[in-house]
C-alpha cells in the first residue's frame, strides 16, 4: 500500500476527477478568488446568499488534486446552511488542518470533509486543503480568528 | 580524473544513507540544494573544534590560522572558476546577494535614464527582482531575451536587443527550471561588443560543468557553496578587478574600511570593500573543502556522468504515459522538469516522496518561466553527481504509481 493513500482516498479523487458546482454563479451576493502563490493554484469561490443562508455556492479555478476536491466537497457541505453553521463548519475543518480537532474524538459537524484529516500529516499541503475555505469565508467576510500565516 | 563509481560516491554522503516512509532514500532536489560529503562535514568539524576564531583581527595564533585557513580559500575558489587573480573573489551569502551586490553597486552607479538592462526569460527571480528594484529607481529599462519551446534562448531576438542603449546584460548559465545551458560565451562577447558589462548567474552551472570566466569573457560571475555540496549561506562573486575597482561599496560595516573618522570614511579595496560585518566564515572554508572534493572527481569526471545519466533519465521519463517534459533545450545540464496529463506537480511530489524520491514541485522561483509554457508548475527532478541509474528507476517506479492513483 503507497504511503500517500490515506491523503488520495477514492472520495477526494472522485471529486478531483469531477468535480462538484465547478461553475460560475452569474449574479453572486459575494465572490472571492483565493490564491496560493506557493504552488500557483487558483480557487475563485462564488456564493449567493438569501437571508443568512447560503443558497448557492460554486467554485472555479486550477489546482492540486487537494484544493480542488477540498472545494469541490466544501460547496456540497455548505449549500443550504447559515452563515454561523458556515463559520462554525469552517472553525472546524481549520481545527482539523491544525491537528487541533480530533475527528474520531471530538464533537464536530464536518460529515464526510473528516476525510481530509490525513491532510494535517503533509504540512506542505494543508494550505492546499484551506485554500477555498479561505476564499469562502473571505467571500462572506466572516471574522474568524483563524489565519494561514 | 575519478576512477570511482557513483555506488562508492554515494556512499560518501551521509545522509544519502537513510529510509524515509520506509524506503530507500532518493534525493533528486538537487538544483535546490545538494548534499554533503563527509570531508565537508569533517572540515566543518575540525574547524570548530581545533581552529575557530574571528578573521583578519589576528593578534592571536587561532585567529591567524582561522584567517589563513579563511583566506586560503579565495585562492581555491580563483582557480577553481579559472580568475585571473585570487582578489577578484568576493565571498559572498550566495548567488542573490552577489547579484544583489551588482545590481546595487555597479548599477546604481552606472545605469542612468533610458540605460537598458537585458535578462533572460528564464531567469530564476534572483536575477530578476534585483535590477527590476535598480532600474524602477534610476529610470533604466529592463528587456528580456525571449526562449523558444523547447526552452532555448531566441539568439535573434538577442541580437535585436542589443544595442548602444544596453549597459548591463545578466544572464543565466543554466536554468534551475529547464536544465537549459545557455551559450554565456557568444553573449558576453557579443555584450563586450556594444560596450554592456555582463553577469553570468552561475548558481546551477559551478557544480556541474568546467567554469572557465576568462574564457566565458564575463565581467562577473555568481555562485553559491550550497549547490555544489558546501554548506549553505556562502558562495562567491567573482568580478574583474578594474570593475570591481571603480565600484562603490553596498553595506557599510567592520572589514570594509580603511580608515573611518566621524568625518570622512576611506573604504579598503576590493574584496574587502564589499565584506562588511564578521563572514560565514565557517561556511566559506566548508566551502573550499566542496571545491576541493570536486576538483578531486574532476569536473570532466562529473559533467560526463551526469549527462549520461541525464540522457538515461530522459528517455525513462519519454516512456510515462501522459509526461510531458517542459525543457528539452539541445545543451541542457542535469534538469528534468515534467508535468502529467492525470496529476498536479504537487500531488505527484506528494506521492512519490512516499515512495521515497524526493523531487521539487512548483514554480521554482521562475514563475515567468510557468507563464511561457503556460503552466502553473511542474514537478521537477534535478541530478547531482551521486545519483544513480537506480535513482532514476525509483522514481520512473513512483511515477507510475502516480498514474494509477489518477
Amino acid at each position: 500500500m503507497a504511503y500517500s493513500n490515506e491523503l488520495y482516498q477514492q472520495v477526494i479523487l472522485d471529486h478531483n476527477r469531477k468535480p462538484r458546482n465547478f461553475r460560475k454563479i452569474e449574479e453572486p451576493t459575494h465572490v472571492c478568488p483565493g490564491h496560493n502563490p506557493l504552488c500557483g493554484d487558483h480557487i475563485t469561490v462564488y456564493i449567493h446568499t438569501e437571508g443568512d443562508v447560503v443558497s448557492d455556492v460554486s467554485f472555479e479555478g486550477s489546482g492540486c488534486a487537494i484544493s480542488k476536491a477540498s472545494a469541490s466537497m466544501m460547496t456540497e457541505s455548505v449549500k443550504g446552511k447559515t452563515l454561523a453553521e458556515v463559520k462554525k463548519m469552517f472553525e472546524e475543518f481549520h481545527g482539523m488542518l491544525m491537528g487541533e480537532l480530533d475527528v474520531d474524538q471530538d464533537q464536530h459537524k464536518l460529515g464526510k470533509l473528516s476525510l481530509f484529516q490525513g491532510v494535517k500529516q503533509y504540512s506542505s499541503r494543508v494550505k492546499c486543503a484551506a485554500l477555498s475555505w479561505h476564499a469562502l469565508v473571505g467571500a462572506l467576510d466572516l471574522k474568524t480568528e483563524i489565519s494561514t500565516e | 580524473m575519478s576512477t570511482l563509481s557513483i555506488e562508492q560516491i554515494k556512499e560518501s554522503f551521509p545522509v544519502l544513507q537513510q529510509q524515509v516512509h520506509g524506503k530507500d532514500l532518493v534525493y533528486m532536489d538537487n538544483a535546490a540544494t545538494t548534499q554533503k560529503p563527509q570531508v565537508v562535514l569533517d572540515c566543518l568539524n575540525n574547524f570548530y573544534c581545533k581552529d575557530y576564531a574571528t578573521v583578519h583581527r589576528g593578534a592571536y595564533l587561532l585567529s591567524e590560522k582561522a584567517t589563513s585557513l579563511f583566506e586560503a580559500v579565495r585562492g581555491k575558489v580563483a582557480q577553481f572558476i579559472n580568475a585571473q587573480k585570487e582578489k577578484e573573489i568576493i565571498y559572498v551569502k550566495g548567488t542573490t546577494e552577489a547579484i544583489n551586490l551588482v545590481a546595487n553597486s555597479w548599477g546604481r552607479k552606472n545605469l542612468k535614464e533610458g540605460d537598458e538592462v537585458l535578462i533572460s526569460a528564464m531567469e530564476h527571480h534572483a536575477n530578476i527582482v534585483p535590477w527590476q528594484m535598480v532600474c524602477e529607481d534610476v529610470g533604466a529599462v529592463l528587456k528580456v531575451i525571449p526562449m523558444d519551446d523547447k526552452g532555448e534562448l531566441i539568439m535573434e531576438e538577442f541580437y535585436a536587443l542589443l544595442s548602444e542603449r544596453t549597459k548591463f546584460v545578466s544572464v543565466v548559465h543554466v536554468s534551475n527550471a529547464l536544465g537549459t545551458i545557455n551559450p554565456v560565451k557568444e553573449i558576453c562577447q557579443a555584450a563586450k561588443s556594444v560596450g554592456a558589462v555582463s553577469l553570468v548567474d552561475g548558481a546551477q552551472s559551478t557544480a556541474h560543468m568546467k567554469v572557465d570566466v576568462q574564457d566565458m569573457g564575463c565581467d562577473f560571475f555568481a555562485f553559491s557553496s550550497h549547490k555544489i555540496y558546501g554548506p549553505s549561506g556562502a558562495g562567491a562573486l567573482y568580478g574583474r578587478y578594474e570593475l570591481l575597482k571603480a565600484m562603490p561599496p553596498w553595506q557599510g560595516g567592520g572589514d570594509m574600511i580603511y580608515t573611518v573618522s566621524f568625518e570622512k570614511t576611506e573604504y579598503a579595496d576590493p574584496p574587502a570593500r564589499f565584506e562588511a560585518g564578521t563572514p560565514a566564515i565557517t561556511e566559506i572554508i566548508g566551502m573550499g573543502a566542496a571545491i576541493d572534493y570536486l576538483s578531486s572527481l574532476g569536473m570532466d569526471f562529473v559533467a560526463e556522468k551526469e549527462d549520461e545519466l541525464l540522457r538515461y533519465g530522459t528517455a525513462a521519463l519519454k516512456e510515462i504515459e501522459g509526461l510531458r517534459l517542459i525543457g528539452e533545450a539541445s545543451k541542457k545540464a542535469g534538469v528534468l522538469s515534467f508535468v502529467l496529463d492525470k496529476a498536479h506537480p504537487h500531488d505527484i511530489a506528494t506521492i512519490v516522496d512516499g515512495e521515497g524520491v524526493s523531487i521539487r514541485a512548483g514554480h521554482h522561483c521562475a514563475q515567468p518561466v510557468m507563464t511561457r509554457f503556460n503552466i502553473p508548475a511542474t514537478a521537477r527532478a534535478s541530478l547531482a553527481i551521486y545519483n544513480t541509474k537506480k535513482d532514476i528507476d525509483a522514481l520512473v517506479r513512483a511515477l507510475r504509481i502516480v498514474n494509477d492513483i489518477f
